[in-house]
């Protein structure tokens, strides 16, 4: 790691001010991404903003239709929270799948959603809840919120202080693991809003980040169960390909996952 | 047994310090003015250097030297060496590049040194390293064995033309020929052989020592064999003279192998050390380990098993490619030779068997033992080509194993092998008992009816051990002698040290040599203390691997011991005036059979050491030594079973049941060797199911972080059912076979042989990731 200068911000009005005043600022919060990187040397920010520690970043509310996971609250914070089993159980078992005890311990979902890493699982849940990332200026819809691979709408300096789920009908997230970093190798979250909406995402498949998949939310719409989709074809082309799983192999774990999440979500 | 003696489940002396963190590593070392090494390595897979620039490095803070490949040639530092030679058919000895320890012209694998920066911190050093340029000139590389053959292939070494190492052959061909002439069926399998990272949970790392006024280097290692490194770093590298060089080898965090042999780093520590006149600590990060330990396997290999009519194995053809990568490594000629053809035979009575092994170099990290070494590749190979052909013939895998079982014992193989005793019927016997294998096809016809596929598989795995009598080995080709030495050291109040020269990294030496001690003076295990891993206080000593701590340094122990105690008895006869023939030893007593008197054991030791009253002649003292050369290789065999389930939308395979009933002749710690077994099941359904170092077709590996190879963790495997059938090794007196290596040469074909099942297709390589099985249950 190169040289670089710890700053502990109390407030997020506070994270924006030394963001400011430093030449090349990172801001902190998991530390499960940045601090590898840095590591490796990959990144050597001249300031390093921990916003783990800023109160108005933590925690979990639930209203009658919005279930709001604050930025800085861990992954093991949002799988044991009473609220979040409550209203959108299918977050509480993404976060139970995703990485190792160690991540999610200290993993965040400000920092999932800053990263926007391909294989990531909870842009797929923002995707197709259609949730809202509120940040210290705007509020941005998932659907413009991920650009792409590790893009995102963000600001240089603007920080996320929550996302707001719409609390669904029904909603199923499953993942088939990548065997050595337990990203998704790929997952499909399904929804279906409370008016009948069907949204469905995938992550871990598009060379593109993660994607709505409109073949299966059609077959869905038309019909809320795992056989409506084994007639869907998902084409192999623009999807990931790596050691771990060839393209073909991706675009029917899309089907095969997508049906599992159908069946979980009930 | 006793409490703490043979046999007993003695909780680990050696777990208190582990388990709270106070365990002593090389990293945990510091020295006053220690400095840090950190290497410069290449990028590319094959390139010449054109030139190294330091000097904007040696500029920045904290830098004291930035030392070259070149530097060491002018030293005349030694280059790394392979020692054990290979004669190829031919009757021409191996032929092999040099392997400079920074290379001063060209580089044949990513991560190989060019240079090291020496600096006041670890981080300093690697701030420099960014800052020395290095030009290099890319050449066409090649990773691959088949590649690598090719005409016009790029050349890694002059010395080995069309990067051919040897061509070596074992068994009788026309024999082997005439049993194919005459086979009534015959069986073809090619089966690839992953190459595999060895990962122990501690990476390298080194201190180098010098003392100026002494001329004298002490270097602290992660070592499995530390009397060898210093033989080795003495003999070949032209460091310094055995007595001017101590190696210690404190605990060690694993090693599977890959800390048996002598690497480049600890080597330019000790040259830098003396360089820059200050100690030096290099310590490997997870990717240099990547890069630089010496990977295991990687074979690609085509064999045929002739049939007669009655389903008996006649004869068995073998060609393998050895991947060998870019140098030869220490025991990495012997690796797919000795060790790999000489068990070709497996648990089967095999007439005939013909062996062609052609050793490759590659742009890729060296290959050596990794555990198992050779024969879990042989195993795998026998085994699966078991279950090609009883799919072929059509008969029961069990019974078509069953049919050619070695029955009489003992048997020569038509590949050197002379296997001293075993049950193969019995360890058969208990794995179908313990899975319920008759039970199988419902339980797969349940299965099915729920969507998945269940597959069940068998490997019957024979290993050779106790490695190794020194004369057979030297008659082989092998650099070094085999044996194992000990020393018992008698304190004058009875509590006794054991000094050994194997060495325990992960292995529970602590207890189980302990164990002994208690089994045969019934003295508790805390009177007694294991010394090892220091070539100051254990004269010699081969070290650990190829399960050989326990039938050849616990037999050492047992030769000293013994003789320890006849001085004892006669010191004990001699205090209660009886005849030494009449004294037992029971309970730590020497006792005058059949009477009351007896004398403590704490007693005849300082009887010993005052020597106020010792018999006539009798030197004082209580401390004895011996060195135990084996006389033959230990036979450790059994049989794994796996049962397990496939999903078909998904490829993803998970374990119903897995069973392993293994012969180690006797035990001295049951709980230690189930434990030794579970790490190498764990180790063999990695190499099956997630494990793979992979490189693209120019030598880049793809494989350098645990977040791209995938290592086994608790919730891949299941937990495993364990039994033991036992047969006494004849071969040494406690009848010890060694268990450190079985679980990691027999489950992989288990595993593999079940999937196959489980998808009704037979050709599946490993590691058979949910991606390969589900493209193979859905090719056409
Ligand atoms: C071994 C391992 C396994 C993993 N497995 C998975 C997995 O299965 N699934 C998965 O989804 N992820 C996985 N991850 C990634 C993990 O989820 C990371 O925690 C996540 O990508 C980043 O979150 P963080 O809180 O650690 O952020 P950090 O690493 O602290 O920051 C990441 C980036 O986000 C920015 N950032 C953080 N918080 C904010 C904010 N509030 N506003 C604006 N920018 C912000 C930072 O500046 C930085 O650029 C894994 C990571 C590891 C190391």
């Amino acid at each position: 790691m190169y040289q670089t200068t710890y700053h502990r911000a109390s407030s997020v009005d506070e994270a924006v001010s030394l963001f400011g005043k430093s030449s090349e600022a990172k801001f902190l919060a998991g530390g499960q991404t940045l601090l590898p990187v840095m590591k490796q040397r990959l990144a050597s920010p001249s300031d390093v903003i921990d916003l783990g520690k800023i109160k108005e970043l933590q925690g979990v509310e639930l209203s009658a239709d919005t279930l709001t996971i604050k930025a800085a609250t861990t992954y093991y914070d949002i799988m044991t929270n009473a609220d979040v089993k409550k209203a959108i159980p299918a977050i509480a078992h993404l976060t139970s799948v995703l990485g190792d005890p160690a991540v999610r311990y200290r993993g965040t979902i400000g920092g999932s959603i800053a990263n926007n890493d391909p294989a990531a699982d909870f842009p797929a849940a923002l995707l197709a809840l259609g949730a809202t990332v509120k940040t210290n200026k705007r509020l941005i819809s998932a659907d413009d919120f991920f650009k792409g691979l590790f893009t995102t709408a963000l600001e240089d300096g603007e920080i996320i202080t929550a996302v707001a789920f719409p609390v669904p009908a029904k909603a199923g997230y499953e993942k088939m693991r990548h065997p050595a970093s337990r990203f998704a190798l790929t997952g499909v979250f399904v929804a279906q809003t409370k008016s009948g909406e069907v949204r469905v995402a995938a992550t871990g498949a598009s060379q593109n980040g993660v994607m709505r998949v409109p073949a299966i939310e059609a077959a869905l719409k038309a019909n809320w169960s795992p056989s409506a989709i084994d007639s869907v074809n998902i084409p192999a082309n623009g999807l990931l390909a790596d050691i771990h799983g060839t393209a073909e192999y991706r675009a029917n774990l899309v089907k095969v996952m997508a049906q599992r999440a159908v069946a979980a979500a009930g | 047994m006793g409490v703490e003696g043979i046999g007993a489940r003695v909780v680990r002396k050696e777990d208190k310090r582990f388990i709270t963190g106070k365990g002593r590593y090389v990293d945990d070392i510091k020295l006053l003015g220690m400095t840090h090494a950190h290497f410069i390595r290449s990028p590319h897979a094959h390139a010449k250097v054109k030139g190294i620039d330091s000097s904007t490095a040696l500029k920045m803070p904290g830098v004291v030297a930035v030392l070259t490949g070149q530097q060491l040639v002018d030293d005349k530092v030694g280059n790394l060496i392979c020692g054990w030679a290979i004669t190829s058919k031919d009757g021409s000895p191996m032929k092999m590049g040099a392997w400079p320890a920074m290379a001063p012209e060209t580089v044949r694998f990513v991560g190989q040194a060019v240079a090291v920066v020496i600096a006041d911190s670890k981080n300093l050093a690697r701030d420099a390293a960014e800052a020395v340029v290095v030009d290099y000139e890319e050449l066409p590389a090649v990773a691959d064995v088949h590649a690598a053959i090719k005409a016009g292939a790029p050349q890694l070494h002059p010395e080995a033309p069309g990067n051919q190492v040897y061509d070596w052959v074992i068994g009788d061909e026309g024999a082997t020929d005439a049993a194919f002439a005459k086979a009534a069926n015959v069986v073809k399998l090619d089966v690839t052989n992953n190459r595999l990272a060895p990962n122990a949970m501690e990476p390298r790392a080194a201190i180098a020592d010098y003392d100026q006024a002494e001329e004298h280097f002490t270097l602290y290692t992660t070592s499995q064999n530390p009397h060898v490194a210093r033989l080795v770093l003495s003999a070949f590298y032209n460091i310094a003279p055995e007595h001017k060089l101590r190696v210690i080898a404190p605990d060690v965090g694993g090693g599977f192998g890959s800390k048996i042999f002598i690497y480049p780093e600890e080597m330019v520590a000790l040259w830098a050390s003396k360089k820059v006149g200050r100690p030096v600590k290099w310590t490997s990060d997870r990717t240099e380990a990547f890069l630089t330990d010496a990977h295991g396997r990687d074979h690609v290999t085509h064999a045929e098993m002739a049939f007669d009519a009655n389903n008996k194995i006649t004869g068995l053809k073998v060609k393998t490619y050895a991947n060998f990568g870019a140098y030869m490594s220490l025991f990495s000629s012997s690796v797919p030779t000795y060790l790999y053809a000489t068990l070709l035979s497996g648990q089967y009575n095999i007439p005939a068997i013909h062996a062609e092994v052609i050793g490759v170099y590659t742009n890729t990290t060296p290959v050596d033992a990794y555990r198992g070494a050779g024969r879990p590749e042989a195993s795998y190979l026998i085994e699966r080509l078991m279950e090609t052909a009883a799919r072929q013939l059509n008969v029961d895998p069990a019974a078509l194993r069953r049919t050619n079982f070695i029955t009489q014992f003992p048997h020569q193989t038509p590949v050197i092998m002379a296997y001293d005793t075993g049950d193969f019927n019995a360890s058969l016997d208990a794995a179908m008992k313990a899975i319920d294998y008759a039970g199988f096809p419902a339980r797969k016809a349940k299965a099915k009816a729920d969507g998945k596929l269940r597959g069940i598989g068998v490997s019957c795995y024979i290993e050779a051990c106790g490695i190794a009598p020194s004369k057979a080995v030297g008659s082989l080709g092998a650099g070094v002698g085999l044996w194992e030495s000990a020393e018992v050291r008698v304190n004058p109040v009875g509590t006794i040290e054991i000094l050994t020269g194997s060495h325990s990294h992960g292995q529970g030496h602590e207890t189980t040599f302990c164990q002994l001690v208690a089994d045969r003076l019934g003295v508790p295990i805390s009177q007694v203390s294991i010394v090892h891993g220091d070539t100051d206080k254990v004269q010699f000593g081969m070290g650990t691997y190829g399960s050989r701590s326990a039938a050849v340094g616990l037999t050492a122990i047992l030769k000293a011991m013994e003789k320890m105690e006849s001085k004892a008895k006669k010191i004990a006869a001699h205090a209660l005036e009886a005849s030494e023939a009449d004294i037992v030893i029971e309970n730590g007593e020497f006792k005058v059979t059949g009477t009351d008197k007896a004398i403590a054991f704490p007693m005849v030791a300082l009887a010993a050491y005052t020597a106020h009253n010792l018999p006539e002649g009798m030197e004082p003292g209580l401390k004895e030594s011996a060195f135990y050369d084996p006389t033959n290789f230990t036979f450790p065999a059994g049989t794994y079973i796996c049962e397990l389930e496939v999903d078909p939308g998904t490829g993803k395979t998970s374990f119903v049941n897995f069973v392993a009933a293994d012969d180690f002749g006797r035990l001295i710690n049951p709980m230690i060797v189930e434990g030794q077994v579970h790490g190498g099941l764990v180790q063999g359904i990695g190499q099956a199911l997630l494990e793979h170092a992979i490189y693209d077709a120019n030598g880049q590996p793809v494989t350098a972080s645990f977040m791209d190879y995938a290592m086994p963790r608790a919730d891949d495997v299941p937990s495993f059912n364990l039994s033991h059938t036992t047969t006494l090794c004849p071969g040494n007196p406690l009848g010890i076979k060694g268990c450190g290596e079985a679980g990691a040469i027999g489950a992989s074909a288990a595993v593999i042989n079940a999937i196959t099942d489980a998808i009704g297709k037979n050709n599946l390589e490993m590691p058979a990731t949910p991606d390969r099985v589900w493209r193979t249950i859905h090719a056409a």
